[in-house]
């Protein structure tokens, strides 16, 4: 595998990612804008659609905040050259910051200093998986801004609270927080037996396409029950009210422990900077997210 | 015709400014966010710019130093106001800042200073970084580069920069107080509502 290759095919997908919504983002913002009726908020869409068309002409990053950035790999188990990966997407980082070019945003933890260069201490953080049989490696990539990192939390209800108490949790939050990180937002919810499962499962809710739903018919169900009260809030673009509030609702899920029930929720901004790629053995690659897309 | 306020801002500019009016601005924009305030309210330390009369923005842009030694402005959109508010009102006090830009809204502190100190915070659409780039004439001058390149204090001349919609008047009306308001008596009935239909534990 050539790693330089490898290295080079991400960090430009990056800088890509930053500058471009993915392909059902944009589809769905349109879908938004067509249905808002409300003159202040049809303008707040307006201004983000120049925003988008300048950024793309202008060939900028879209949000000043390209955010400390995140992957999740799903690697198949005979993809040359596994131990190589992490060092390369490190790598990517730092290129696609002075050539993209993207904020500098790692501050280091207790010396609290920023040294321009987006890596740090487990900085970019890297999520793995194994898949068993293939030869392929998918890199979804996330640009986690502050303003949509804000309202993320984490909660262990008990099971007397039941699903009724994930209802209240992602509505408080959604008031309280939400309509301050750029909505229309997409909110990611992962429900599991404790917090630290259900704040990853929550982030990678928000990496499933839009469109997509929860495998359960109950989990499907309640995405679509919380999409819907979630917009009947009103909250329109920038929280300056609406016809909409969110762009979807996705839920992810592990089994849980018979005394809790635990939830984790990240949003994802109007502006979500999400990528997948996949490359095979040969570093030939396909770009799920931006179709038509050239590095 | 739109609203244009121009630096140095007065209070009478500011009198007939109401909560939801959408204005433009022209001349000196300061990105200033959490460490420079904490900076002067906590640490006494004096800005290395003088505010009175102009505008803040709460905002980190991404800058581009050129071959010439001078920067360019990238992309610079608003960040999220509510990280600010605990420092806001003295802020305002001790500067006599006019208008502050940022996204989301402010609280009762800010609320507060605006109306005692007249000044407005205002909205710039998050995430449209560009189209606030484009709306940047120059960039005059950089302090406090110690913090790096999102907090440091960027002195911006802007030109017909907005769309800025006005979320705390002058008169210390708040538009996402009222906004908020009604969105949590809405949320009680909707939550009651899909209670009842995520009932999974019997």
């Amino acid at each position: 595998m050539d790693i330089e290759r490898f290295t080079d095919i991400i960090a430009r997908f990056l800088a890509v990612s930053g500058k471009i919504l993915p392909d059902d983002i944009v589809k769905k913002l349109a879908e938004l804008k067509a249905a808002e009726h409300m003159p202040l908020a049809k303008s707040v869409y307006d201004s983000m659609s120049r925003n988008q068309d300048l950024a793309a002409s202008l060939d900028r990053p879209s949000c000043q905040d390209t955010g400390v950035v995140n992957f999740f790999v799903s690697a198949g188990e005979n993809f040359p050259g596994l131990g190589k990966i992490a060092g390369a997407l490190r790598e990517a980082v730092v290129r696609a910051t002075a050539e993209a070019p993207l904020r500098h945003n790692t501050v280091a933890i207790f010396d609290e200093k920023n040294d321009g260069t987006n890596v740090g201490e487990r900085a970019p953080f890297v999520h793995w998986d194994i898949v068993p049989g293939s030869d392929k490696v998918k890199v979804e990539t996330y640009m986690a801004g502050g303003g949509c990192s804000l309202p993320g939390r984490a909660i262990t209800l008990m099971p007397s609270a039941g699903y009724e108490g994930i209802v209240q949790y992602v509505f408080d939050t959604m008031v309280d927080w939400g309509i301050n990180a750029c909505p229309p937002l997409l909110i990611g919810i992962g429900i599991a037996g404790s917090v630290e499962n259900a704040s990853i499962l929550s982030k990678r809710a928000l990496l499933r396409p839009l469109g997509s739903h929860n495998p359960n018919p109950r989990g499907a169900e309640m995405e679509g029950l919380l999409e819907d009260g979630l917009n009947r809030l009103g909250i329109g673009p920038q929280g300056l009210s609406g016809s909409s509030s969110v762009m979807g609702v996705h839920i992810e899920s592990a089994a849980r422990h018979p005394s809790t029930i635990s939830v984790g929720i990240n949003v994802g901004c109007w502006a979500h900077r999400r990528g997948a790629i996949v490359l095979d053995k040969d570093l030939s690659y396909e770009i799920l997210s931006h179709k038509g897309v050239r590095l | 015709m739109n609203k244009v306020l121009r630096t140095p801002i007065s209070d009478s500019d500011l009198e007939d400014i109401r909560i939801g009016d959408v204005i433009y601005m022209d001349g000196i924009l300061v990105t200033c966010r959490d460490v420079a305030h904490r900076r002067l309210i906590e640490f006494h330390r004096e800005l290395p710019v003088d505010l009175k009369g102009l505008a803040i923005f709460h905002a980190g842009p991404i800058v581009k130093k050129l071959p010439d030694g001078k920067y360019q402005m990238v992309s610079i959109g608003p960040t999220t106001s509510m990280r600010m508010e605990r420092f806001e009102k003295e802020f305002v006090r001790q500067t006599g800042v006019k208008i502050i830009v940022g996204k989301g809204g402010m609280a009762e502190e800010t609320e507060e200073a605006c109306r005692t100190y007249k000044a407005l915070h205002c909205v710039f659409p998050g995430g449209c970084a560009v189209l606030a780039a484009t709306e940047v004439e120059e960039i005059e001058r950089v302090e406090w580069m110690d913090l790096g390149m999102p907090e440091s204090l960027w002195v911006n001349r802007v030109k017909g920069f907005g769309p800025l919609i006005v979320s705390i008047d002058a008169h210390g009306n708040n538009l996402f107080k009222k906004n908020k308001a009604v969105f949590n008596e809405r949320k009680d009935r909707l939550v009651a509502e899909i209670s009842e239909k995520v009932r999974f534990i019997q």
